[in-house]
């Protein structure tokens, strides 16, 4: 209960550095340029595979387009040995003369028209981009103390993982101090991804090339070879793809005017009660 | 100047945002995908692609050698399968038993080699992964002279910096295959003609009867159907001028990614 009498004083504070805004901004654009161009690149050949080569038969996954016994065609996703009608969407989309058979959709691949080549060029372009971005903010967040300040969770924050839980399944955040700081949950998100997932993606991809496997013998050892690097490069993606939906969700119910506004010009505000101190 | 690094890095980020913006517009993106300028701007990352990976590749370094185990059971066969040209109908007819490589331009000796004299080159034998533009990969074994004693015997002249490999293919109605590596590439030990595969013959669909093997990049630069092997200075006035048939239709030159 928030009586009325007792009115909550708004502090704002300066939450995000300019370098982190910066960098938090360009990784989004690059992010999703390189999940729609690589959604083309994986169109021209749309399953996956596991160990060095391509065996059709031993696909993890591949969506085709298969004739119907009535003469239409289907789009066909195969997970393992089970399949799915996914007509319309994967193996098979578009409207009227424009059905054709293609892993994604048109709407969400970059450029929309089929054209390896082209979406070749965004996607090494904007993963330059992403690499120096991510090293500027990398450096910056390990040298600034960032990293050891604001993303380590402390051991009594870890002990108390529960209530964190428990406070975001039901949507109620921490105000006063403690919204001062990320949560625990936050900060392990966001070490998983920056530590984790993102560099990930990155040496999967860098495994795909020829000529670094020669230099670099170690990347096939790694990944199990350059299919399975594929696999996991593909399986990154998704991974980045649901931290995102997970992500905006959060900032969308936890104020999403300031959260925005902390990402764009630092400041976020912070309620507390009269009196300063929220247990 | 400070203002000035300011005005650029404001400059840079209106930019970004813009283009941001036009990403996010269904539509807008397949406008920058044909745009040439924004094309080229892309482009500039193959650069950036190639300086590093050229730095940080030790140009002996040889791509991973597999074992008569991992071959693929069926190694797909892509681009052209097949070739209509009535010259090189006749000599597949006999075996290639008439068919000569030819290599000049900028070479000391030009030279004509038939298959018999390629086959008592120095050769290699290797069991290396085929992997395509497309995203897929094969394992194969080939076998073929080395490309670098055969140019050192006709001897390069000091202003040729590429080979450019023409073949008897067309695909489409964008003309005859060609394909170019630089002498890094050439003169790599892995990097050879080979006119075996798997222990035979190589048969049509593959390039018979001979093929370009540069193992540490995507299978469009190994040509096949190869007929004639031509050093030059450049080739930027040959076809399309970017150095190859696929170059030509917007990929990348470097293709070691």
């Amino acid at each position: 209960m928030h009586p009325a009498a007792i009115a909550p004083r708004t502090e704002l504070i300066y939450r995000h550095a300019l370098i982190v805004r910066i960098t938090h901004w360009v990784n989004a654009l690059c992010l999703l340029v390189l999940l729609m161009s690589g959604l083309q690149i994986f169109n021209a050949h749309s399953e996956l595979n596991w160990g060095s080569k391509s065996e059709p038969d031993h696909a993890l996954l591949s969506m085709r387009a298969v004739q119907r016994a009535d003469g239409s065609y289907a789009g066909i996703t195969t997970i393992g040995s089970t399949s799915f009608d996914t007509t319309g969407v994967l193996g098979l989309s578009g409207k009227g003369a424009n059905l054709e058979a293609r892993g994604f959709p048109a709407w969400i691949t970059l450029p929309s028209y089929r054209d390896l080549a082209t979406g070749r060029r965004w996607h090494f372009f904007f993963a330059w981009l992403f690499a120096l971005n991510g090293l500027a903010y990398l450096l910056y967040t390990l040298l600034s103390g960032h990293a050891r300040r604001d993303l380590a969770p402390t051991r009594g924050e870890l002990e108390h993982i529960g209530t964190s839980i428990s406070e975001h399944i039901s949507l109620h955040f921490p105000k006063g101090e403690e919204a001062k700081h990320y949560n625990v949950l936050q900060k392990l998100a966001y070490l998983a991804v920056i530590f984790g997932l993102l560099p990930l993606a990155i040496l999967s991809g860098l495994t795909m090339s020829p000529a670094l496997d020669a230099t670099f013998p170690f990347l096939l050892d790694l990944f199990g070879g350059r299919q399975s690097a594929r696999t996991v490069h593909f399986l990154c993606a998704t991974g980045i793809v649901l931290f995102v939906f997970v992500h905006v969700f959060m900032v969308l119910v936890s104020g999403l005017w300031n959260n925005l506004r902390s990402m764009i010009t630092g400041r976020y505000a912070v309620e507390t009660p009269e009196g300063g101190h929220a247990g | 100047m400070p203002g000035d690094r300011t005005l650029t890095r404001r400059g840079f980020l209106t930019r970004g945002a813009a283009l941001g913006g036009a990403v996010l517009l269904g539509g807008c993106n397949d406008a920058l995908s044909r745009s040439p300028s924004f094309r080229e701007m892309l482009a500039r990352a193959e650069g950036a692609t190639q300086a590093v990976q050229r730095l940080v590749l030790s140009n002996r370094a040889l791509a991973h050698e597999y074992t008569e185990a991992d071959l693929s059971a069926h190694f797909k066969a892509n681009g052209s399968t097949g070739v209509d040209d009535a010259g090189y109908r006749a000599l597949a007819q006999s075996g290639f038993a008439d068919w000569k490589l030819k290599i000049d331009g900028l070479v000391e000796r030009p030279t004509e080699l038939s298959l018999t004299e390629l086959r008592k080159l120095p050769a290699r034998t290797q069991i290396t992964r085929h992997d395509c533009v497309e995203g897929w990969s094969a394992i194969g074994k080939w076998s073929g002279a080395q490309l670098g004693p055969l140019l050192q015997s006709v001897g390069l002249k000091p202003d040729a910096r590429y080979l450019v490999f023409h073949c008897a293919d067309t695909l489409g109605r964008d003309g005859q295959y060609y394909e170019s590596i630089d002498l890094i590439d050439a003169f790599h030990p892995q990097t050879i003609l080979a006119h075996d595969m798997n222990g035979t013959a190589l048969a049509e669909p593959h390039g018979a009867p001979l093929r370009l093997r540069v193992e540490r990049q995507l299978g469009y630069k190994h040509a096949k159907y190869v007929m004639r092997i031509e050093a030059v200075s450049s080739f930027a006035k040959m076809r399309g001028g970017r150095g190859g048939f696929w170059e030509d239709l917007g990929y990348e030159w470097y293709a070691g990614i």
